[in-house]
């Protein structure tokens, strides 16, 4: 190891051990939570999507609209929404090296993810006060 | 400090063009192809559960987009994607376990990956078409 490197860093920052970003491993841990999340609530989802293939619109409000649907949909959306929202950071800094593109992009990305999960839970609520 | 040094011309590390395809390099790119498909695929979830929310009219045009062949084909993708991505990312799972790094093991998860994908996404539509009582 280089001592010229080391010295560029204080004990305390190496004993934090949160290296540049400041965050450590949590971008890393909490797509893997989010991943092991998803596996069990997309098999839910597509439980849920089967069962109203083809309904009538009276009947997919009753579905979506009962609590236990509600909240399988509901966990599915933040931990989808945020696992994605984790994922396109790492594309983004993979392709895009200039700091304001970057940037642009990295914020688009979260405003996208914002929108996405608050316009679905937002149905979701309207359907669980019946519409 | 001191004065500025020219930047060196150093080599460059080696990327894609210079290494032979490898289906786990292949895999690893169908997997963020994947996310990155999922990621906007969640417009169609919006779009459902709004419509949902809307009413019968609303509700109307997604299901008649969704029944329709391009509708169809979409969801296709969609559903083979979500299929594809998940299994990888339970393969990346067991690797971060260190489990099947070795060259046997990592070959044999990939081919479990596609196949499995293949093999689900059929099951799934044909439980579909079960459910609607046939493909119209
Ligand atoms: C269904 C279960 C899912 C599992 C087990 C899973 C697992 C994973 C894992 C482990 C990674 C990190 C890969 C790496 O470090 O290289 C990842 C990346 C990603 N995931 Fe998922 N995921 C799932 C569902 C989803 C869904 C529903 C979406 C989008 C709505 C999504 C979008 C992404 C994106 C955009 C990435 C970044 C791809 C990359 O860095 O190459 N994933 N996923």
């Amino acid at each position: 190891m280089s001592t010229k490197t080391q010295r560029m860093r204080t004990p305390l920052g190496r004993v934090r051990g949160h290296g540049a970003a400041g965050s450590g491993t949590t971008h890393f841990w909490h797509q893997r939570l989010t991943a092991v999340s998803n596996v069990v609530l997309t098999i839910g989802m597509i439980v849920v999507c089967i069962s109203l293939l083809g309904r009538n619109h009276a009947y997919v409000v009753q579905i979506l609209g009962s609590p236990l649907v509600a909240i399988l949909v509901m966990l599915f959306i933040v931990s989808a929404v945020y696992h994605m929202r984790l994922g396109m950071q790492v594309i983004i800094e993979d392709y895009v090296h200039d700091d304001l593109p970057k940037i642009a992009c990295l914020m688009a990305t979260t405003f996208f993810c914002f929108a996405i999960a608050f316009a679905s839970l937002f149905a979701i609520l309207k359907l669980l006060s019946g519409v | 400090m001191a004065e500025t040094k020219a930047p060196v011309e150093r080599p460059l590390s080696p990327h894609l063009q210079i290494y032979r395809p490898t289906l786990t390099m292949m895999m690893s790119i169908v997997h963020r192809i994947t996310g990155a498909a999922l990621f906007f695929g969640t417009l169609l979830l919006v779009w459902w559960l709004i419509a949902a929310a809307s009413g019968p009219d609303a509700y109307a045009k997604f299901s008649w987009f969704a029944s329709s062949l391009i509708g169809r084909l979409i969801l296709l993708g969609y559903t083979w994607a979500l299929i594809h991505h998940m299994l990888g990312g339970i393969r990346h799972l067991i690797w971060d376990t260190l489990h099947g790094l070795d060259p046997v093991g990592r070959e044999w998860l990939v081919r479990a990956n596609l196949i499995g994908s293949v093999v689900i996404t059929a099951v799934i539509w044909i439980i579909g078409f079960l459910v609607m009582g046939g493909p119209l």
